[in-house]
């Protein structure tokens, strides 16, 4: 054993030295992990600590033209778990189901939403009443990863009226995700999927807030724990439309729960869409909160196909509506003027091609000029007025009054209806070169069948030119600036000559005869398309088409309607349109009366 | 005139003592200070109870000479390897916080304490009997083997328990004491070389370039031929076992050491403690989140916050610069230690201040070590800190034994030989 003193003042030496170094490392340790890695791990620290609990932003309310709702939002409740993993959800949910109802849906769903997102609170019950909620309020240290958020809940006050055209939300699914996580989409919002909710999402659904909980290791929230100061929800700006929806509902009336069709109404002279119905349709409310299976099946189910808008997305050939684009043809080219009248006389029929073409009255209407011709609606007139034109003209008449094209109205379902894009190219291709021949072609084009299925929509945006002086307007259901594009070449004398043509329509010995209201002269078209299906009692049913406008001297409203799988005709639709017409016309005397007085 | 019997105590090494337990009970306090209240919540009652009785147990102790503890030093010894075979045999239970070990002192229910913190006191004492008998430092191994005995016979007592972590600290204190006694650093290096050779053996390359080492070593030093080759021969073979030897470890310690290396390979089981006490500690910054405020520790985020991972509530509530302030109150003791073994009376006296400053130093590099991950996971409590009846009570009973080898020593006014 060496103690002499030296020897024990070098070891102590040394032992100072370890133990210094050996401290000033841990020190340098310390020194590395709070103060230059501080920042690193407090964010990890509130990580842990903090759980991000998003609060939905309202959506921004829909008004109609007189600024009254049409998709507003009301308080609801949403139930939420905030779970450490699938077995303690499971868990919970079992629990829960103690307390309140959970439906087996209601559990899977919250299991599928929980694995969507595993960050976010995972929904129980979306849609939550007072209720319920105020017996979970009660039984609320049962369940320490509960929360309740008051969530704002979409309400159409007008449901069905409005269906057509307002759209509905629902919760985002895996596939509309995919497409919209770039654009800040999370499991669990909610997602406009048709009508204006779909067209305005992005404006519509404003900014998501968030609110902070603090949460202990094993994710129970701690009541009143210390968090960040909430991000406030941002409400999506209103949208303004120009829908009237007085007339909305008047329409909606009108069809009742029997009648489906189509109606499209607009102000001719700007494009703003005042009504565009479809019936049957769908209450958008029964989507809020998700769709129950019964109520969508029965939508599927239904064979007048509620989930499909027959004012955009139908397509249907326009019959005699369309009769007025093949007499503007004939007046942009001048093969005839209002004084023509053509070679033969209409005996009921029209032979060509080895075979008689009917005209639909089958005494005959005699030998007529234009304007008698549309307003008898004569097809043996336009049968010769096609041939005239020849099949070249004819198409790429049509295609210039916008036949072949999407109006543009802002809805997303709106299809682009069928028309010929060429001669010979789009014959030779449907039918090969040598499987069609010009002349039938013309012969039905003119009066509107064959290849030739419009959107109500599109008719609407013809009639409107019709309406004014020759220029198409977009349909806009949004309230903005008017957009008009110049689609006919002809004159102004030539266009009201027309129009005093269609109010002979709805004068004595007009198609539409029948339809005439006192007070208003309605200039209108009725249009009757086969469908080539056919009633149990063996009668053909029609397209029952019906294009007015209203007065006829100055129009402020062009109304459409369509009725689809009828056996009336035109004439039916017209019922529907002129007191459409009347009902708004009324309305707007007695707006200005009071305006004026 | 009956004998003055008042000692004359080291008063910096009393007051700093009792600093770091006033210091460790406020932390006790503030670790169960959490949202859901645990058995933590009382812990710093007992704590207070147990250092009120450490001290007395110091000053008792601090009124024996050393000589007296000297002469009591084997059938201490003796009476601490006996209690260890019987917890072995066993009375022992496995403890609920500080370790998963059986060291638990269990009789008809009650549990008594673990004397594996009082085998660390008595090693000490033993060690420093058996070198303090040496005129010359040993220069060989053959010579160590009496040392070896002591210390490796409850060494692997305790690891029979299963209580790897205080094994450690037994090898600390043997080395440290051995280098206390004048072992030349050569022959320290030699022997812990089959160590570092079952460390290095993962790496063939740089196991080859210390096996070189080695041999320069062996050659410049040249020990006697036969221990020359037996180290050889060992370091070969755990070089070569060492790997082997892993796959037989039971997973649980093997992903401790995984974990060491990488905490993040198992976030949620082995490395959970570690990144824990790493974001506890790495959020405090400079000051801390505040005392009884730290959100790691309140919301239950950090595991084992009053006992092993105490540091880390120092850590997290009271930042950098309360960390330095615990670290520098250990340095105080640390170099308050050294010098008593320095002006020890006797070399019995000096190797025992010696081994109580090693027991204490492994603790705390180990324990605030493996705080940061600098060092592995394994169940060491931290000195005056961590919560404890037993340790508590043996680190005042050292401090009783040093304050009493003090006032012996050059500067004390007791002589050696008063009772």
């Amino acid at each position: 054993m060496s103690f002499h003193p030296n020897d024990v003042v070098q070891r102590g030496r040394a032992a100072n030295a370890i133990v210094c170094g050996v401290l000033l490392f841990l020190l340098s340790a310390f020194f590395r992990a709070q103060v230059l890695r501080n920042q690193e791990y407090t964010l990890k620290s509130e990580e842990n600590r903090l759980r991000q609990i998003p609060t939905a932003a309202p959506r921004g309310v829909i008004y109609d033209r007189n600024n009254k709702p049409i998709a507003e939002n009301i308080v609801g409740y949403s139930v939420n778990l905030l779970p450490q993993n699938e077995d303690t959800l499971r868990s919970t949910l079992d629990r829960l189901r103690h307390t309140i109802n959970i439906t087996p849906k209601q559990f899977e769903d919250a299991i599928k939403r929980y694995r969507r997102d595993r960050t976010r609170p995972t929904v129980i019950v979306q849609d939550a009443s007072f209720d319920v909620v105020s017996v979970l309020e009660e039984h609320r240290m049962e369940f320490p990863s509960l929360i309740i958020q008051s969530a704002p809940k979409r309400v159409y006050p007008d449901g069905q009226a409005v269906g057509a055209f307002v759209g509905y939300i629902t919760e985002i699914n895996e596939g509309q995700l995919a497409n919209l996580a770039s654009q800040g989409y999370k499991a669990g919002q909610l997602v406009g999927v048709q009508g204006l909710e779909k067209q305005y999402e992005k404006e519509l659904r404003g900014r998501e807030g968030v609110q902070f909980v603090e949460v202990d290791a094993r994710n129970r929230i701690v009541p009143n724990g210390r968090t960040r100061e909430d991000v406030t929800p941002q409400e999506g700006p209103p949208l303004y439309t120009n829908i009237d929806l007085d007339l909305q509902e008047y329409i909606h009336g009108l069809f009742g729960d029997s009648t489906s069709g189509a109606v499209v109404a607009m102000i001719p002279k700007t494009g703003e869409v005042v009504a565009l119905y479809s019936s049957p349709t769908i209450d958008p409310n029964r989507f809020v909160g998700g769709v129950s299976t019964a109520y969508y099946d029965s939508l599927r189910s239904d064979p007048r196909l509620p989930l499909y808008n027959k004012a955009v997305q139908g397509q249907y050939a326009p019959g005699s509506t369309f009769k007025l684009a093949t007499a503007i043809i004939g007046l942009e080219d001048s093969v005839i003027t209002f004084d023509t009248h053509m070679p033969q006389a209409c005996a009921g029929f029209y032979y060509f091609g080895n075979r008689p073409w009917k005209c639909w009255k089958k005494e005959g209407h005699g030998s007529l000029g234009l304007a008698s011709a549309i307003a008898q609606s004569c097809d043996v007139y336009f049968y010769q007025l096609g041939q005239k034109i020849g099949l070249t003209r004819l198409v790429a008449g049509g295609i210039s009054l916008g036949f072949d094209k999407r109006t543009g109205i802002d809805l997303p379902e709106e299809k682009r209806p069928i028309f010929p894009t060429s001669v010979p190219e789009y014959f030779n291709q449907k039918f090969g070169a040598r499987g069609w021949t010009a002349g039938s072609h013309e012969l039905n084009l003119s009066i509107g069948q064959g290849d030739n299925s419009q959107t109500v929509v599109n008719v609407a945006k013809f009639y409107s030119a019709l309406a004014t002086d020759g220029s198409v307007p977009t349909p806009q259901i949004k309230r903005g600036t008017p957009q008009r594009a110049k689609s006919m070449n002809i004159s102004q004398d030539q266009l009201l000559q027309l129009r005093k043509a269609m109010m002979g329509v709805l004068a004595a010995g007009g198609t539409a005869a029948a339809s005439a209201i006192e007070g208003v002269s309605i200039a209108g078209k009725t249009g009757t398309a086969q469908t080539m299906r056919y009633a149990k009692d063996g009668k053909p049913l029609y397209y029952a088409w019906f294009a007015g406008m209203a007065p006829a001297d100055d129009p402020q409203i062009v109304v459409v309607v369509m009725i689809p799988n009828v056996t009336f005709e035109g004439s039916g639709s017209a019922h529907y349109a002129s007191q459409i017409i009347a009902h708004y016309l009324h309305k707007r005397v007695a707006n200005t009366i009071i305006n004026t007085g | 005139m009956p004998p003055n019997r008042r000692i004359n105590i080291d008063l910096p090494l009393v007051i700093v003592a009792a600093v770091l337990s006033l210091y460790g009970l406020a932390i006790v306090f503030s670790a169960g200070k959490t949202d859901v209240h645990t058995v933590a919540a009382t812990a710093y009652k007992s704590q207070a109870i147990w250092l009120v009785i450490g001290i007395i147990s110091a000053f008792s102790v601090s009124r024996a000479s050393v000589r007296l503890i000297e002469w009591m030093t084997v059938p201490l010894y003796v009476f601490t390897i006996l209690l260890l075979v019987a917890l072995l045999a066993g009375l022992g239970s496995g403890a609920g916080t500080a370790s998963s070990t059986s060291g638990w002192l269990t009789i008809a229910g009650h549990r008594l304490g673990q004397p594996s913190e009082f085998a660390k006191l008595t090693v000490v004492l033993m060690l420093a009997r058996v070198l303090a008998q040496n005129r010359v430092a040993p220069r060989s191994m053959i010579e160590l083997w009496k040392p070896l005995l002591v210390a490796g016979a409850p060494l692997l007592l305790i690891m029979a328990q299963g209580d790897l972590g205080t094994s450690i600290v037994f090898v600390g204190i043997f080395f440290a004491m051995i280098f206390w006694a004048g072992v030349a650093w050569q022959l320290l290096l030699l022997l812990a070389s089959p160590v570092v050779s079952l460390i290095l053996g993962f790496d063939a390359r740089i196991w080859g370039a210390w096996f070189l080492l080695l041999l320069a070593l062996v050659l410049w030093y040249k020990p006697f031929l036969g221990e020359g080759l037996f180290v050889v021969a060992a370091n070969v073979m755990t070089g070569i076992v060492g790997p082997l030897l892993w796959e037989h470890l039971p997973p649980y310690r093997q992903n401790r050491l995984k974990v060491f290396l990488d905490p993040t390979v198992d976030p949620r089981g082995s490395g959970y403690h570690v990144i824990q006490s790493q974001v506890a500690i790495g959020s405090g910054g400079w000051l801390g989140r505040g005392y009884l405020h730290g959100p790691q520790k309140r919301l239950a985020f950090l595991p084992e916050q009053y006992t092993d991972f105490i540091f880390a509530v120092v850590g997290e509530e009271l930042g950098f610069i309360g960390v330095t302030a615990a670290l520098a109150l250990f340095l105080f003791l640390f170099l308050r230690v050294i010098r008593i073994s320095e002006r020890a009376n006797d070399s019995y006296s000096s190797l025992v201040a010696f081994g109580l400053l090693a027991s204490w130093f492994s603790h705390v590099l180990e324990n605030v070590g493996m705080t940061l991950n600098v060092m592995p996971i394994t169940g060491i409590p931290l000195p005056f800190f961590s919560y404890g009846g037993s340790f508590m009570l043996a680190c005042w009973l050292a401090v009783g034994v040093l304050a009493r080898i003090s006032s012996e020593g050059r500067g004390g006014k007791v002589g050696p030989l008063r009772v």
